[in-house]
Parts: structure tokens; C-alpha cells; sequence
């Protein structure tokens, strides 16, 4: 069972534990939103803490919130053409040092999509040939609404429209937008025909993750599309050991991204969640952080 | 991608990286962020 695993021996009762996966994505929710009395008074956190941008795509507005959302300040600091240093610079230490392990252990949308996809419903494995192209969608997503619009698009005011927040982000709308029209009935007044299509395009993520694995970090997250340009030499890395491989595809069967974990290991779809490791009768796959220079081995590959 | 070249590139991007979010902590862009931040985002929430 993904997230946990089953430890039964003959007689006595089932053990179950929580995976290092769910353990770092519930850490990593609870640390990014814990500004529990945001959700009871209806008011966003304004701590000094907002000047930071948090890894993960997690809204800024989320009443709970303790950072800075890195999409929405990317949108924010583009504007007007200026070179975004700060954000850019902060983005791309999280990218070299995790890659996408950010999306498989840390993302709170990831495990929102995670926990949807146990949901008992019929799934759908998306066609080869649908899947590949539609992929590369979220590098669109993230050269155009998150960066070009901003940059180029500012409207008589002076100031950009966040495009990507605007129209697209359904962790907006989940983390954000839903929870304050719950609690702030003066916000609620004001819902129109914008909060109709975000909750529209965010009931679309929410089915199609019970039926498809990670739908929005297959096609189109940019944050996950811009770590996806790391991963290959990102400090964390997944190593494959072909020697003690047996071919048996367990690892490609679990895999949420349907990476082809014995051939592309470190490819950009990994998010690095450690499912394929889980559940490798061998040992063949691990993961870890390449801190130093080690001895060649033909046998070893961390990146193909 | 042989051990050596990663380990290069990984220096070097974590340098550029650590380089670029100094420059922007000089040029107070981490203000600018918090100041957005601090405040409901209209768009983000649907209303616009």
C-alpha cells in the first residue's frame, strides 16, 4: 500500500508504519503552514518569515502560510522585466541541492495529489503517446504565465498580473482561496465568475489525481518543471545498481511518474518520492546526497 | 554524466546560486517579496 507499509507476520496482527515519504511530506505541511490561528481569526500570516520563499508551491494567501510562495514572488519580482536575483537565486539552491525530491517529499500539493490517488476509483494509465508530449506543458506553463506574461504583459497601473495565480494554481485555490471564503464572509461577498473557473480547474486536478498519479506534477507545475532542469546533477541523487537489478519492473510499475527507473533513474520526471526503492526486491535502487567525488564503478550508475 | 563534471557543476551552480540570492538580499528584493506576501493575494484566491 503506497504511503505505508505492511509489516505482517504469520499469526500476529498487521503493523503498519507511515513510509519516510509520508512521514517528510506531513513534516513538511505542518512546518509550512503552522500558523494554526490564521485559519481560526481568517487573517494571513505577516511575519518576517514572508520574506522567505518556501521550496514547494504553497500560496502565500493560505491562511496558515509562514513563507513565501517561490511562483507568486517569481511573478512579482519578473515584472517590468527586472532580473529576479533573490527569488531566482533562492530557487535555484533549493534545485541543486534536492532536484525534484522537493516535489516527492516536501510538496503539500504532492500529497494532496498523493492521498487522492488512494482514493478506491478506477485508474487510468495515460496512454505513451499522450503522456510524453503533455509533459512537456509545464515548461510552457512556466515560460509563459509564470515568467513572460509578468515580464511583459503589465497592465496601466505599473504592476503585473500574476497569471499563473490567477488563472491557472489550484494550491491557490485550496490553500488559499477556499479556506478564507469559509472563515471571511466579507471575501465571500465578492467570489464571482474568477473563483468559479479557479474552483472549475481545481475540481479538475482533484478528479484526475484519484485516477491518474500526480497529474498536475506530470504536466503542469513550473516549480516542478524548473527543479526537473537539476535533477541531473542535483546534490541528491537516485543511484540504480544494474548488477544486482533482476529486471522484475516492480520499481517502473510503482512509480507515480512512470519514469523508466532502470534506464533514466535521475531523468527530470523523478521526484525522487522512493517509491521504486520500497519496493526493489534486491536493493538495486538508494538514494542520497553525492557530496564527493567517488571512485568510478561501471557497475553503479547515479545518472544516466 | 561523468562524477567529476557533476561535482563541477554542482559547485558552480550552487556558487551561482548562493551569488545570486546575496545580490538579491543587497539589492532588498526579499523586501519586495515580503511585502507581497504580507498581503492577501486578490488573484491568487480567486477574486481578483
Amino acid at each position: 500500500m503506497s504511503g505505508m507499509h505492511r509489516n505482517r507476520i504469520k499469526g500476529q496482527p498487521v503493523k503498519r508504519q507511515l513510509s519516510f515519504q509520508r512521514i517528510m511530506q506531513l513534516l513538511s505541511a505542518a512546518l509550512i503552514n503552522g500558523y494554526i490561528a490564521g485559519f481560526q481569526k481568517g487573517r494571513i500570516f505577516t511575519g518576517g518569515t514572508k520574506a522567505v520563499c518556501v521550496p514547494v508551491l504553497n500560496c502565500y494567501s493560505c491562511p496558515g502560510a509562514l513563507g513565501a510562495c517561490p511562483i507568486g514572488s517569481l511573478q512579482a519580482a519578473v515584472s517590468g522585466r527586472r532580473f529576479p536575483f533573490y527569488v531566482l537565486g533562492l530557487l535555484m539552491l533549493f534545485g541543486v541541492v534536492l532536484g525534484r525530491a522537493i516535489c516527492g517529499l516536501l510538496c503539500p500539493f504532492g500529497l494532496v495529489q498523493d492521498l487522492l490517488h488512494k482514493i478506491p476509483v478506477p485508474k487510468w494509465t495515460v496512454p505513451e503517446r499522450l503522456d510524453r508530449p503533455a509533459r512537456s506543458l509545464k515548461y510552457l506553463v512556466l515560460l509563459i504565465p509564470v515568467i513572460g506574461l509578468p515580464a511583459f504583459a503589465i497592465t496601466k497601473t505599473g504592476v503585473a498580473t500574476p497569471y499563473f495565480c490567477k488563472y491557472i494554481c489550484p494550491a491557490g485555490t485550496l490553500g488559499g482561496g477556499i479556506p478564507l471564503m469559509i472563515i471571511d464572509p466579507a471575501l465571500r461577498s465578492l467570489a464571482g465568475a474568477l473563483f468559479s473557473w479557479k474552483v472549475l480547474a481545481l475540481a479538475a486536478v482533484v478528479i484526475a489525481s484519484m485516477v491518474i498519479p500526480r497529474p498536475f506534477c506530470r504536466y503542469l507545475c513550473p516549480l516542478g518543471a524548473f527543479y526537473s532542469l537539476f535533477n541531473r546533477f542535483s546534490f541528491f541523487q537516485m543511484r540504480f545498481d544494474k548488477d544486482a537489478c533482476v529486471h522484475c519492473k516492480k520499481c517502473e510499475r510503482s512509480c507515480p511518474m512512470a519514469v523508466e527507473v532502470t534506464k533514466n533513474i535521475n531523468g527530470p520526471e523523478c521526484i525522487r518520492c522512493g517509491k521504486c526503492a520500497s519496493v526493489c526486491p534486491t536493493g538495486a535502487i538508494s538514494s542520497g546526497f553525492a557530496l564527493q567525488e567517488s571512485q568510478p564503478n561501471k557497475n553503479r550508475e547515479s545518472s544516466s | 554524466m561523468t562524477n567529476k563534471s557533476g561535482s563541477f557543476l554542482r559547485a558552480g551552480v550552487l556558487g551561482l546560486a548562493a551569488a545570486l540570492t546575496a545580490l538579491g538580499l543587497l539589492r532588498r528584493e526579499h523586501l519586495e517579496v515580503a511585502q507581497k506576501a504580507v498581503k492577501i493575494c486578490l488573484e491568487c484566491i480567486g477574486i481578483g
